[in-house]
């Protein structure tokens, strides 16, 4: 017994070593595992507190632009509303009751990373005003996200320049699917991945999102597609897609409930579980 | 003794702020950053309390994995530099380095800046083999190691040359 704590004492500063660096490897560790999102996150009083602060002040770097994006939004739906769609051609009715599929959440980014392979933005709203985790994040020119974890008053969004996230998403004019993901290196670029060979794409393309994903209404912009590639050995394209969005220069965006969103996947479940 | 504790505490405040504030914003390239909130480990007294360096370099990375959403690699690479700092002492100083006083914010010898060449390295190396953590991204790491180590070295050794009248 004696000799135990006599090793104890002797070795206390490589033992507290070893738990430390166990307990910041496990955090490591258990970060990069897929489905889990991190114990450590950004979406807190304290961090989400003092980036607000930081925010408030940055914000005024970019009111021109901010304008600029505002103005060409106005521009975009005054011309929908003088250009109104033949009424006799009926719109589609993806809802019943007159529900409406998806609702809004206007928040704002208080943070956004860019610089590493596993980039995070935090937004100033969380909890309070909704947020769950699993939302999608877009803004007036294309998709920005998903929604990782939300405290009471902030929440963190695992940026498309995150190398774990995949998008379901589809070419505009052909409906064909693939996944959207991000090879690290370009934060102008995403990549589409197993697109069949099948499809006819061109250069120019607008890319939007897919209905397969629960997340994103459809339709949403995404990019227009800029290199085509076949993955060597198979039968797919590896499509670089260039965004629409300026990843680099993030301010208002929208937080989309998508509303079928938990009926959708109880019934997936029950589905499954009948397989089983 | 309580003076250097608040002196101590002073900088890990500090230091964290002006990273979060300032240099977490500052991207050459869109990939070469610098991380000079680590002068805290390496300008902690030589003789002090070892296990109070290692507990609050662990502190230290974790609020930087706060901030940076970047799980627990800054807590990790804070963690070994603070472990191995005395055996990097030995390589920059030689062998007797504890019976001399050594101050690192005095002028620029060429062992202090092999001390914080060395030091600025091993932290570096372990912060992007973590954060990329796959073995195809092995030039991409080198590279970024490389060029953030240069960049971290400059505005630590600004840094220290703007503190050093305070701590006279």
């Amino acid at each position: 017994m004696q000799q135990i704590f006599n090793f104890i004492i002797r070795n206390s500063n490589r033992l507290l070593f070893l738990l430390l660096l166990g307990i910041s490897l496990g955090l490591t560790i258990q970060s990069h595992s897929y489905h889990r999102s991190r114990v450590i996150n950004s979406a807190n009083f304290l961090s989400g507190g003092v980036y607000e602060r930081i925010n408030r002040v940055n914000e005024y770097l970019n009111l021109r632009a901010e304008n600029d994006e505002l103005v060409l939004e106005n521009a975009r739906l005054k011309s929908l509303l003088f250009n109104k769609e033949d009424t006799s051609k009926m719109p589609l009715p993806d809802t019943i009751k007159g529900v409406k599929p998806a609702d809004i959440i206007v928040s704002k980014v208080i943070h956004n990373s860019y610089n590493s392979h596993e980039n995070f933005i935090t937004l100033n709203s969380g909890r309070n005003e909704g947020v769950k985790q699993d939302m999608g994040v877009i803004n007036s020119l294309g998709i920005v996200g998903v929604v990782d974890n939300t405290s009471a008053n902030y929440s963190t969004v695992v940026s498309i320049l995150n190398m774990k996230s995949q998008i379901n998403a589809k070419i505009k004019k052909s409906n064909h699917f693939g996944s959207l993901t991000w090879n690290g290196k370009n934060t102008g670029f995403v990549q589409l991945e197993d697109v069949p060979r099948l499809a006819s794409i061109r250069k120019g393309d607008t890319i939007v999102t897919g209905g397969q994903s629960v997340i994103f209404p459809e339709g949403i912009n995404i990019g227009t597609v800029d290199k085509i590639f076949i993955k060597t050995g198979t039968s797919y394209y590896v499509i670089n897609v260039k965004l629409f969005n300026d990843m680099t220069n993030l301010g208002h965006v929208y937080i989309i409930k998508s509303k079928g969103r938990e009926e959708l996947i109880n019934l997936e479940n029950k589905s499954k579980e009948k397989d089983e | 003794m309580s003076s250097a504790l608040l002196v101590n505490i002073f900088r890990f405040i500090i230091l964290l702020a002006v990273q979060v504030v300032i240099f977490n914003n500052m991207n050459f390239l869109g990939y070469i950053s610098s991380f000079p909130y680590i002068l805290y480990i390496i300008l902690y007294p030589v003789n002090s309390n070892k296990t109070g360096l290692i507990i609050s370099s662990f502190l230290l990375g974790l609020s930087m994995d706060m901030f940076c959403n970047s799980g627990g690699t800054h807590a990790t690479a804070c963690v070994i530099l603070a472990y191995y700092r005395p055996y990097i002492f030995k390589f920059s100083f030689g062998l007797s380095y504890e019976y001399q006083t050594i101050k690192l914010n005095e002028s620029l010898t060429p062992e202090r800046f092999s001390f914080i060449l060395v030091s600025v390295l091993l932290h570096h190396i372990v912060l992007f083999v973590l954060e990329a953590f796959q073995f195809k991204f092995i030039w991409d790491i080198l590279l970024r190691t490389l060029f953030s180590t240069i960049l971290t070295i400059i505005t630590s050794i600004i840094i220290i040359y703007l503190i050093k009248p305070n701590k006279r």
